[in-house]
């Protein structure tokens, strides 16, 4: 028993780290109609920077500080001067335009970086391993599944609570309205987008103690949280969330249980909800 | 195709490509081998990309299962060329035919990643089952085919069959997409409720339009592995997918010739790039965003003037109302 709740436990802190790199990806797809295939790479731009932001400054929390804003400035970059200009183009021209910038920051990063896998050390206070049901589990575990539903909640708190919320939520709704209403739509976009980079590349970050980081993890993470967010329903919060703990323990699980498919599962998953459900489990048809 | 000048290219390009190795370096007959090869690839996933409007990022699951179906044939068997050519092909369009039956239910990004969820369990199958397939090492010593009185283990007579299947497979998919069913192709992308009203089982013909592509990529699978000698899981893997949807794109959608060309300036590219420097991935992002950004309609789009283009859309527009049968 004890194993099976550890497992979930393991499943529980995965499933947070593909939270915030889903929620990211969902709202960004709910307010543009756009699947950002660069998210990967700002998982991975936040990685790297986190790495070097800790043998720099000899602190994790700076990292966890700053190297969002990094990445945040370079989705603001992206969207600013790249996206901006395609938006009379169809959808598709702008998913391409991203694909081509997921492939120059995988480079990218492999230059500065090098290929080799690359890890840190839990900040101090959360390098153990805490007693539990007679076995141990790490503490730093525990943390990423805190701020994972910390996150969530105060995400879930401001879209649903707030005027700026309130105005994301309208963003979605209907674009014209809003413009109508004097809100500056655009800058809602640039806003979202440089957001959804930031949770993205705090995800890198705090990934790096549990998962390391090395070239092509960026296409790994990028393709398991398009599927969370296909499972949970595109451009739904409470779809991110649920099709995370769902997709992050099928995988926990998988892997353990039925290693000879641990490839496969995800996928089977995905496969499954899209044919009972083709919009996702929250997602509404005709959107 | 209808100008003179498309006419007169269907005779020159064949010819020119036949007198090549004569005159060339054989590894430039070894890279234009390649290249043929990928032309047929990214050709049939234009047929899906550029005509029924379906994005598929799963379409390395035909190419590959077909080039481990020839390679297992030759391996195992020693198979002749006539057994392990047309079997890949029918496996492939077999696996493209249970697919679509699922993939084709939905649309758009959901579609997409359906293709590629199936494309990865193609891949984990190749990963996973060692014994059939080598796993992670891949099967390697996939002999060439035996013809009688032909050494196809040579670099000219191999390119010379690449050349042939190529060609007649060029002229197989322009002819389909010239023809009724391609115009249904069009009219499904651009208006699927439309044509249903129409009276067209619009499912029925993007499955066949999805087997067709899976088919000629099985052809494409098939070459590479004799090509290759060797097969890897990387060839089912979604960055096989992602290259040839690239070629498509930056060639241009909707063409045919557009990826084909586009499969020779990345194929090109990469061998030329890749002699100077490592950061070939980073250059070929860069391009695409160029290309993105400059050239919306693809490298073919920016050669043919816009005149062109205009008339491809009336001949669209012509086919699609010569077929409804309510007029």
């Amino acid at each position: 028993m004890a194993f099976y709740i550890l497992q979930a436990l393991n499943g529980l802190a995965y499933s947070m780290l593909l939270f915030l790199l889903a929620a990211g990806l969902s709202l960004i797809f709910g307010l543009m109609d756009i699947v950002n295939l660069a998210h990967g790479g700002f998982y991975l731009l936040g990685a790297y920077l986190g790495l070097s932001f800790v043998r720099w400054t000899g602190s994790f929390w700076v990292a966890v500080i700053t190297v969002p804003l990094l990445t945040a400035a370079g989705g603001f970059l992206l969207e600013w001067e790249f996206l901006r200009p395609l938006y009379r183009r169809t959808h598709l021209d702008q998913i391409l335009l991203t694909f081509g910038f997921a492939f120059v920051l995988t480079d990218v990063t492999r230059w500065l970086w090098g290929p080799a896998v690359q890890s840190m050390a839990p900040p101090g206070g959360l390098d153990q391993s805490l007693a539990m049901m007679g076995t141990r589990f790490p503490a730093y575990r525990l943390f990423v599944i805190a701020l994972g539903g910390a996150v969530a909640l105060g995400l879930w708190a401001v879209l649903s609570r707030t005027r700026l919320g309130m105005i994301v939520r309208a963003a979605v709704a209907d674009k014209e309205m809003l413009e109508g209403l004097g809100i500056n739509v655009n800058t809602v976009f640039t806003g979202v987008f440089a957001f959804g980079a930031a949770l993205a590349g705090l995800a890198g970050v705090i990934a790096t103690p549990i998962e390391g980081v090395f070239p092509g993890v960026d296409f790994e993470t990028l393709i398991v949280t398009l599927i969370v967010v296909v499972v949970g329903g595109l451009g739904t919060l409470s779809g991110s969330f649920w099709g995370s703990l769902l997709i992050g323990e099928a995988e926990t699980f998988g892997k353990t249980l039925l290693p000879q498919l641990a490839l496969v599962v995800i996928y089977l998953v995905m496969a499954v909800v899209i044919i009972v459900r083709p919009a996702g489990l929250f997602g509404h048809r005709g959107r | 195709m209808k100008s003179p000048l498309g006419r007169a290219g269907w005779l020159i390009v064949p010819v020119a490509l036949a007198l090549v190795p004569l005159g060339a370096p054989r590894y430039l007959t070894a890279t234009l081998t390649e290249i043929l090869i990928f032309t047929v690839f990214a050709m049939s996933l234009d047929l899906l990309v550029g005509y029924a409007g379906l994005v598929s990022l799963g379409h390395a699951a035909f190419f590959g299962i077909a080039a481990y179906a020839a390679g297992l044939l030759g391996v195992r068997g020693g198979a002749a060329l006539l057994l392990s050519l047309p079997a890949g092909i029918v496996v492939a369009a077999a696996a493209a035919l249970i697919v679509g039956v699922f993939a084709l239910r939905a649309a758009g990004v959901y579609f997409l990643m359906l293709t590629l969820a199936f494309a990865q369990m193609a891949f984990a199958v190749a990963h996973q089952w060692a014994g059939l397939t080598g796993g992670t090492n891949g099967l390697s010593g996939i002999p060439r085919p035996a013809l009688p009185g032909v050494d196809l283990g040579a670099t000219v007579p191999f390119y010379y069959l690449v050349l042939l299947m190529s060609v007649a497979a060029t002229a197989a998919l322009v002819r389909l997409t010239a023809s009724p069913f391609g115009a249904a192709l069009v009219g499904i992308r651009v208006n699927e409720s439309r044509m249903r009203v129409l009276g067209f089982d619009t499912f029925r013909v993007k499955l066949t339009a999805f087997v067709v592509a899976g088919a000629a990529a099985g052809l494409s699978g098939v070459l590479y592995a004799y090509y290759n000698g060797f097969v890897s899981p990387d060839v089912l893997y979604w960055t096989t997918s992602g290259q040839v949807l690239i070629m498509v794109l930056l060639g241009g959608t909707g063409t045919l010739m557009g990826p084909a060309v586009g499969a020779a300036v990345v194929l090109l590219g990469q061998n030329l790039v890749s002699s100077y420097t490592e950061r070939w991935t980073l250059i070929l992002g860069a391009v695409f965003i160029v290309a993105v950004r400059a050239a919306p309609r693809g490298l073919l789009g920016l050669l043919v003037p816009a005149a062109r283009r205009q008339g491809e859309s009336r001949n669209v527009r012509e086919n699609v109302n010569g077929d409804d049968p309510a007029q």
